[in-house]
């Protein structure tokens, strides 16, 4: 049985590769760089956009970064974290690839890390979990995105700073849901009214939001990944919530993926962003013009995470000259991120992840009569992740 | 006992009472005049889950009673159904049609599948029955995947009953589930006189109680069968084709709904659509009610953190527990139709 199940994967494995050796001979000077996201499935739209930005940054630099040229590998790990883990140990040991970046979620990173950081450098454009933040951080990985708990403690410190006495909080009942509303309450100071989890497969929130009319709180606060989300937005709307009781996310419940699909009935909610469609620095006029004109759609944050991913590992590429087997070298470069990110300011902290400002955002109707995100305050300047105290790096 | 505890408790006791529409001094509503109408809206919630949860039971239970086959892919029915109904609606711009598009496309996949392979399961054992109806499952799923794509499509409820309705002072409710409701309830209706009024349901309660006798009498049991089933996918692609603006079209979403489905069945009482009817609005009360009033409950027994925990994994499970119950009191269901 495991001799067959080890055969079928070195052979999946090897096909792949073959497709891929013939242009790594051709050009030895090309650096790699390996893209393992999610393509397929429920989360196929965030791994499109991260790759979209991603191309895009190649784009501009004429299929160079930071003025070395390069050659981005793509593969998709469809939300599976043994998937994943099968790409990573492809890419590093056969491929030879030493930079990767790409994965949207964290039970697939968690997977992955273990093999990809002894040997290779990681980039995260999005998934931050704490396990990688805290005493588990490394001098191989870098988050560029924001480490998990940041956007759900930024709407937890708005709240506060707004002196909102009430909050109705609901999160599915799984590791990050849960992880969410603890990143929430850390930062919040009033009443939490009740903390609701509901089940991972669930769409019909009838029950939940007659619970949150009746329990009249002053905000509702939600983290409701994909689907889930679009659901419960539409109902919150369809039960005459919307307009009377504010209700907020984080950013990924209420960003440009979310609201083409939800449409006017997100109108109003509130969410917390590092980035925004409205962010007034060049970078970021650029790559929004630039993102829309290649891909007729906005950009998503994701799509921003992506763009700034590259053009991080593009800042280090140019500091090495594309000396990318130096990793001690590598990652002091990478670590100054002495790059123009489309949010504006940005820095690493100790643990390798940012220290940057998290915005508050509300969706709107724009003068094109777009539904888009418009920024309307800042909840942290300068914030730092709650784990970087426990991360001996220097 | 410590008196916080004690207090606790009391303070529990006079929760319940209140959901008894009785305030401690027995007067009801007075003490708490928010209640009874979170009740009513929590009801109607519960209601509309159920006679969802009706319409691909009665179709399950029916096709189990009367052919004595375990159809696996009943919930592909279902998702044929809303698919079909989403589709239409985007095109034609009309719900109406959409509605229709459900029911017809779910009746003839029941009627293609009852002729091109059911048929050749009669006779066969139940475990030949869930493996052929099992295939049908992943078939289909893979069919619509490579037809809709793996995105899930959010459907929008017809414009005229987009808004909500004032049913009480103070008491909105989303028309599109009003109407939901009363879809449903006219549904079991319609079958309530099709089984009970008509040549064609004696024909299908004979064949659910004395299936030999009624073949040996001469009924075309081959063409009951074929409307039995038909009928039931009928029923499974309307409540699709309702199910869409509410929930989310995607591929799976029959399996997630099938297995409560099933637990109606069970609880029902095999073959019985009586028992399917009354099983389904119980077990829609149950999660309903559960996920509203555990957490509440809870936060009176325990520290508010560990009762939500608590509540949310107690609430995913009470339909279970129910159906346990029921199974510990009346071992063949509500309303057993086998006699």
């Amino acid at each position: 049985m495991r001799m067959t199940r080890r055969s079928i994967l070195a052979a999946t494995a090897a096909l792949p590769g073959l497709w891929l050796a013939r242009p790594a001979l051709a050009q030895s000077e090309v650096v790699k760089i390996g893209m393992i996201t999610t393509l397929s499935g429920p989360g196929a739209a965030l791994g499109a956009d991260i790759r979209d930005g991603f191309n895009l940054a190649v784009k501009h630099g004429g299929g160079k970064l930071g003025g070395v040229a390069v050659e981005v590998v793509v593969a998709d790990d469809g939300l599976r974290p043994e998937n994943g883990r099968a790409i990573a140990e492809r890419m590093v040991r056969r491929e030879r690839v030493q930079v990767l970046t790409g994965i949207v979620f964290s039970n697939v990173l968690l997977a992955v890390a273990p093999v990809v950081l002894p040997v290779a450098t990681y980039v995260s454009a999005n998934a931050g979990p704490s396990q990688l933040a805290g005493e588990g951080c490394h001098p191989n990985y870098f988050n560029v995105a924001w480490q998990n708990d940041n956007l759900h403690e930024a709407v937890g410190q708005y709240l506060t700073q707004r002196n909102v006495r009430r909050a109705f909080i609901l999160a599915p009942n799984y590791p990050a849901g849960r992880d969410a509303l603890t990143g929430f309450k850390r930062f919040y100071k009033g009443e939490v009214v009740a903390e609701t989890y509901t089940r991972l497969d669930q769409l019909d929130y009838a029950a939940e939001l007659a619970t949150i009319r009746n329990a009249s709180p002053e905000a509702v606060y939600i983290f409701l990944p994909g689907g889930l989300g679009i659901n419960f937005i539409k109902q919150y709307a369809a039960a005459g919530l919307r307009g009377r009781l504010p209700l907020y996310g984080p950013g990924f419940s209420f960003d440009q993926d979310v609201l083409a699909a939800v449409g006017e009935d997100a109108l109003g909610c509130f969410n917390s962003s590092q980035w925004a469609l409205d962010l007034p620095n060049s970078a970021n006029l650029t790559f929004v013009e630039t993102f829309e004109r290649e891909y007729g759609r906005l950009p998503s944050l994701y799509a921003s995470q992506g763009f700034d991913a590259a053009n991080l590992i593009g800042s280090a590429l140019a500091a090495t000259r594309g000396d990318v087997s130096d990793r001690a070298a590598f990652a002091a470069a990478l670590k100054r991120a002495d790059f123009a990110s489309v949010r504006g300011a940005f820095r690493f902290g100790n643990n390798n992840h940012p220290i940057q400002t998290i915005y508050m955002r509300e969706v709107v109707r724009d003068a094109k009569g777009r539904i888009v995100n418009r920024t309307i305050g800042v909840a942290f300047q300068d914030h730092q992740d709650a784990y970087a105290a426990q991360c001996r790096l220097g | 006992m410590p008196t916080g505890l004690r207090r606790n408790r009391q303070h529990t006791l006079h929760r319940f009472r209140i959901w008894l529409f009785l305030s401690p001094n027995g007067a009801p509503f007075r003490s708490c005049p928010m209640y009874p109408t979170l009740l009513l809206e929590q009801t109607l919630n519960g209601f509309t889950l159920g006679v969802m949860l009706f319409l691909l039971a009665a179709g399950l239970t029916l096709i189990f009673g009367v052919m004595d086959v375990i159809n696996l892919a009943h919930g592909s029915l279902y998702m044929a159904g809303a698919f079909a109904s989403a589709a239409i609606t985007a095109r034609t711009g009309s719900f109406a049609a959409g509605l229709l598009a459900g029911v017809v496309v779910g009746a003839a996949f029941a009627l293609l599948l009852e002729l091109a392979l059911i048929r050749r399961l009669y006779t066969r054992a139940h475990l030949d029955q869930v493996l052929a109806t099992f295939a049908v499952i992943l078939i289909a799923n893979e069919t619509v995947k490579i037809l809709f794509g793996p995105q899930p499509i959010f459907a929008a409820p017809p414009r005229s009953l987009s808004g909500s309705v004032e049913l009480l002072p103070g008491v909105l409710y989303p028309a599109y589930r009003l109407a939901i409701i009363a879809a449903g309830l006219l549904a079991a209706l319609f079958l309530w006189w099709l089984i009970g009024r008509t040549r064609l349901g004696m024909l299908i309660r004979a064949g659910t109680t004395h299936r030999q006798m009624v073949q040996a009498l001469g009924v075309n049991i081959k063409a009951l069968f074929a409307i039995v089933f038909a009928i039931g996918g009928a029923l499974a692609g309307l409540a699709g084709a309702m199910a869409a603006p509410i929930l989310a079209v995607q591929v799976g979403m029959g399996e997630q709904i099938l297995i409560l489905a099933f637990v109606v069945v069970v609880i029902g009482g095999l073959g019985s659509v009586r028992g399917a009817f009354l099983a389904a609005l119980l077990v829609g009360l149950t999660d309903t009610m559960s996920r509203a009033l555990l957490p509440w409950l809870m936060r009176d027994l325990l520290p508010p953190a560990a009762a939500d925990q608590v509540a949310a994994n107690l609430s995913s499970v009470a339909v279970y527990l129910l159906m346990a119950v029921v199974l510990a009191l009346r071992p063949r269901g509500l309303f057993p139709a086998h006699g």
